[in-house]
């Protein structure tokens, strides 16, 4: 086959996502996205304009050589291609999955100033797919032993890729992890349906292969601290990863009513406890069959929260979000999901009240409507916004949860500085 | 997995178990706890540390079977396996010389309230101990407490043993005999703290409890065991669990822990009625 001309690839319309039907998928836990077939990944590749100077790989936090990963994906060598993203990134099957791309590799692709950008994740997604389900996924080199003991703390993606990397270069790693299972985040937080604890664990059976040491119910500041990691034990390094997602709570009266979750919470009793399958498993979690949920925030977990409240059988599932849809944070695919599936998304307006009743279950929240302000003008501590009116829900809202901003509140849980030398501390940007 | 050494029931229902857990041994204080799980369906279990051997690598638990899991965790045998126990979790108990300091265990409150009784002795208290059951039965480690304590007073809400009576009618006694009492620990249900905290407030006595509320990971990171003190929200895992009793909203946090009530008492349902079943199947073969 000829080659294409640069005009032919931009002609290529990118290839949508084969996915669960939204009314189906809405009933259930597994995977939305289906994942590209062979012919779509290789259509999507040939999209891939193969930039002398690739923009895309600037967008990618580690690196992916993205080019020619895709290149490979055209000419059909799916290992290859995984083998080339594996030199920079020990996750893909969760990347491919859950990274925010269009923000990412996919906001610098120069096919996306005129038309669409090429689906980077969707591509990278494949990849790992088809080698985890034909080869297995197979081993990458490991460097001469170098004798150092590095300690993470924290089996979250930053932990996970951190161990990766530094398992490849030589060195032995632990992972310390409070929880009793691997995987942080991606194991508590994101959903089944987005995110399947079976290519989590995959992934993190693959480091086990590699060498890495992982060990849970260890709560590093309780159960260890770093100055034993380092002066008992032996290790060299220590790197910090356990997240910023303490929850928030807005301090607002009646947030201690039964019904008012923070995201942390409702998700890990569903998710890493497994609560969908109650009574299968022990864990319960509040019973939102025919019941109103309300999510406030916008965010990807917020979108996580609401879909899972969808799942679990509630009547209505809304999004409310204190701006409009432009400022949402969340993934767009999340947003787009979430409609298909039914949510309604109330913008603009706030919470200012939970209502509840004498036994102390929520039955109804006072909400507030804003209007976008202009930025100039007003100095507020939100100058996007501006007052219009206060309202109070007619319809009776059971269940809520409250999705804000993540903190940085480490000491809260950890006294623990990074002022040691060899101590990295990795710390999301509060959103 | 972590090794139960040994397990014998104090009461009915009410189970002592010594785990080897050597780190949590080495490093939990007085009024830790730890999180259980037992199984791969399993909840995770906020227990209290009652007390452990940095020798023997060991820490000791005392459950009261209410709920299923809790009633599962009862069936375990010297020489069964917990698959995980994570700590020691929580902030330890505050200990000083007070002066004279009063510990109260209602039920299973006793164990809780033992390790933290041992801690005010050895800081030089002298501490006198009020443990309450429904009967004889249930008043449990008065021996243990009676080489710890100066004074060891055992109360039953039928008379059956010791003092008739509720615990805080104990209290009362001591604290109107004349004695100063300059510290009281109350651990038990709810109703008894919140008791606690009544009979003490006139008096001005710093009153401790530790509160039980709904756990998941016991790490500060979900929320769910929230609770009022002093008008503030706080978080029990972390910021607790020993508050001041006269600052703990009781009320909230007796509703709060009805939460999961239906599925709770369905759970159990199922699980006593396996139970028979197997039972039945047991007589039948």
């Amino acid at each position: 086959m000829a080659e294409l001309t640069k005009k032919e690839r931009m002609q290529i319309p990118r290839q949508p996502m084969p996915e669960q039907a939204p009314n189906s998928r809405n009933k259930n836990f597994t995977e939305v996205n289906l994942g590209f077939t062979e012919e779509l990944a290789k259509l999507e590749a040939e999209r891939c304009l193969q930039c002398p100077k690739p923009k895309c790989i600037e967008g990618c936090p580690v690196g992916v050589q993205i080019k020619d990963f895709i290149k490979l994906v055209a000419d059909g060598d799916y290992l290859a291609a995984a083998s080339k993203i594996k030199e920079n990134n020990v996750l893909p099957a969760v990347c491919g999955r859950v990274c925010p791309q269009e923000e990412q590799c996919e906001a610098k692709c120069v096919t996306g100033l005129k038309g669409e950008s090429v689906a980077i994740g969707r591509l990278e997604r494949f990849v790992a797919d088809y080698e985890r389900t034909t080869t297995g996924i197979r081993q990458a080199e490991i460097k001469t032993k170098t004798g150092k003991k590095v300690a993470i703390i924290g089996s979250g993606p930053a932990g996970l890729s951190c161990a990766g990397e530094l398992v490849q270069l030589g060195h032995t790693v632990t992972v310390f992890e409070a929880l009793h299972d691997i995987g942080g985040v991606l194991i508590y937080g994101i959903p089944e349906f987005r995110l399947p604890k079976e290519i989590v664990k995959a992934e993190v059976d693959a480091l086990e292969a590699l060498g890495v040491e992982f060990k849970t119910n260890s709560v590093i500041g309780f159960t260890d601290t770093i100055d034993e990691l380092m002066t008992v034990e032996g290790y060299d390094a220590v790197f910090i990863g356990v997240g910023a997602g303490l929850p928030y709570f807005m301090n607002l009266p009646g947030e201690n009513y039964n019904g008012v979750y923070s995201a942390n919470e409702f998700l890990t009793r569903v998710n890493l406890m497994k609560a969908y399958k109650f009574p299968e498993y022990d864990t319960p979690v509040f019973d939102v069959k025919g019941k109103n949920v309300a999510v406030f925030g916008g965010g990807n977990t917020a979108m996580d929260a609401v879909r899972t409240s969808k799942r679990l059988g509630a009547a209505n599932a809304r999004i409310i979000y204190r701006r409009s849809e432009v400022e949402m944070p969340a993934r767009i695919e999340e947003v787009h999901h979430a409609k298909e599936e039914g949510i309604e998304f109330v913008m603009l307006t706030n919470p200012l009240e939970f209502l509840g009743d004498e036994a102390g279950w929520l039955h109804g929240v006072k909400l507030k409507r804003w209007s976008l302000a202009n930025l100039m003008l007003l100095e507020e501590e939100d100058p996007l916004r501006y007052p219009v009116q206060s309202m109070l829900c007619q319809s009776t809202w059971q269940l809520l949860q409250l999705v804000t901003a993540q903190i940085q509140s480490l000491k809260r849980q950890h006294p623990i500085s990074t002022s040691i030398n060899g101590v990295i501390s990795r710390l999301k940007k509060p959103q | 997995m972590f090794k139960i050494v040994s397990a014998e029931f104090l009461a009915p229902e009410v189970k002592r178990f010594e785990i080897e857990a050597p780190k949590i041994a080495a490093k939990r204080k007085a009024g830790q706890f730890v999180i259980v799980r037992i199984s791969a369906h399993g909840e995770r279990i906020p227990l209290t540390i009652a007390d452990s051997s940095v020798e023997r690598g060991t820490i000791t638990i005392i459950v009261q079977g209410i709920g299923k899991t809790t009633r599962e965790i009862n069936e375990h045998k010297t020489g069964d396996f917990f698959m995980d126990v994570v700590g020691p979790l929580g902030l330890p108990s505050h200990i000083e010389n007070f002066g004279t300091a009063v510990s109260i265990g209602g039920g299973v409150g006793t164990a809780i309230a033992f390790p933290t009784a041992k801690a005010l002795k050895e800081a030089g208290n002298h501490t006198i101990s009020i443990i309450g059951g429904k009967s004889k039965e249930y008043v449990i480690l008065e021996k243990e407490l009676r080489e710890i304590c100066d004074e060891v007073y055992p109360t039953t809400d039928d008379g059956s043993y010791g003092y008739h009576g509720f615990v805080t009618g104990k209290l009362k006694d001591i604290i109107e005999s004349g004695t100063k009492v300059d510290f009281v620990l109350a651990i038990g249900p709810i109703p008894m703290m919140k008791a606690v905290a009544e009979v003490t407030r006139p008096y001005g006595i710093k009153t401790v409890v530790s509160l039980n509320p709904v756990m998941v990971d016991g790490t500060g990171m979900c929320g769910g065991c929230r609770a009022v003190v002093g008008g503030q929200t706080v978080f029990v895992c972390v910021d607790g669990p020993e508050f001041d009793a006269h600052e703990v909203d009781f009320t909230l946090l007796m509703k709060r822990n009805n939460t999961y009530r239906s599925e709770e008492k369905s759970a159990l349902d199922k699980h006593v009625c396996n139970i028979d079943k197997q039972f039945a199947e047991a007589i039948n073969n």
